[in-house]
């Protein structure tokens, strides 16, 4: 019970003594090596004058700040307006940058698959964790797992189905794997019951996981 | 920063969509971007995604020299083995060119 007895102590300190105050921004966890190389290598980028403290943090808050709303705005305007789609299909990079203020530049490219009756596609990088971020932000952490990244491609089907998506065999699953300069977005089908819908009214449909690939865009209620 | 992009090269293998092709069987030192399950595979070629800079020089600081970058659809079953799903269903891949040949049958 020598825990207890030292906890015990502490509580009736008297609270004007010299308490860390530093403890409070220690990491939650161990720093793992890639957590020092991280350090390492931005301390480095600064000190070199290649980018500054400010420049980073913007990055990083630019980034925080990219959601799945994007997303949502482009596939709701591609169920409802069909030009749109054609030109998304074929030039997704140029429909993002000018006609969804996405700023695509150093930004890997971007293409846009179609969800079909006969045809779903489902995105993955087996190699690491490619994803398109500067339209949509960080991926889910699963995406990152090698359990989904080795699954996916083995079995993909089996992989849906625990995302609650059970397709018909009629049905293609296609498993890209983004394995080198395209990034790529799934464009989900339209759910039933929403024809005629407008684009502000379907947003909400989309899911994240819809434009992974994993679930099929949100019936609605 | 932007590292140094590519020149033109004469491209080695050149094909077009609907091309049947094989993986090179290859384990080279070092970075690239073709995943090992599909090396030796047999596969077909999809489109032609375009041309970049080869990322197995770009990630040790070299001059990457453009290579054509081509969308390749395999069969799970001919990856695997064996696949416990319908044979419609694909596994498609960006492939660089240097790393596919001519499948003959």
């Amino acid at each position: 019970m020598a825990n207890t007895h030292d906890h015990h102590d502490h509580v009736h300190h008297d609270h004007d003594h010299d308490h860390d105050h530093s403890l409070t921004f220690q990491p939650d966890h161990p720093d793992t090596d890639y957590d020092f190389m991280e350090m390492a290598i931005r301390e480095l980028i600064i000190e070199k004058g290649l980018l500054t403290a400010k420049q980073i943090q913007e990055q990083i808050e630019a980034m925080d700040g990219r959601t799945v709303e994007k997303g949502q705005e482009l596939i709701a305007r591609a169920w409802t307006d069909p030009d749109f789609k054609a030109r998304l299909k074929a030039d997704a990079m140029n429909v993002l940058k000018d006609e969804m203020g996405i700023d695509m530049e150093h930004q890997p490219e971007v293409m846009v698959v179609e969800n079909t009756p006969g045809v779903h596609n489902v995105i993955v990088c087996t190699l690491c964790s490619c994803y398109p971020r500067s339209v949509l932000g960080v991926p889910p952490a699963w995406y990152k797992k090698k359990a989904y990244r080795s699954r996916v491609v083995v079995e993909p089907r089996v992989v849906l189905r625990e995302f609650g998506t059970d397709l018909p065999d009629n049905v293609e699953v296609r498993v890209h794997d983004s394995t080198a300069d395209l990034r790529y977005i799934v464009l989900p089908m339209q759910p039933e019951g929403t024809e005629g819908w407008d684009a502000e009214r379907l947003k909400p449909l989309v899911t994240r996981d819809s434009l992974i690939g994993v679930a099929p865009a949100r019936s609605p209620a | 920063m932007r590292l140094p992009t590519g020149e033109s090269i004469a491209l080695p293998n050149s094909f077009q969509p609907g091309d049947k092709i094989v993986v090179r069987n290859d384990i080279p030192d070092g970075h690239c971007r073709t995943p090992h399950y599909l090396r030796g595979r047999k596969g077909e070629v999809v489109s032609i995604l375009g041309d970049y800079p080869n990322p197995e020089k770009l990630a040790y600081y070299q001059k990457g020299e453009l290579r054509r970058l081509y969308e390749v659809k395999f069969s799970p079953a001919d990856v695997w083995g064996s696949y416990n799903g319908p044979a419609k269903d694909s596994i498609v891949a960006d492939i660089y060119d240097h790393w596919l040949e001519p499948s003959h049958g």
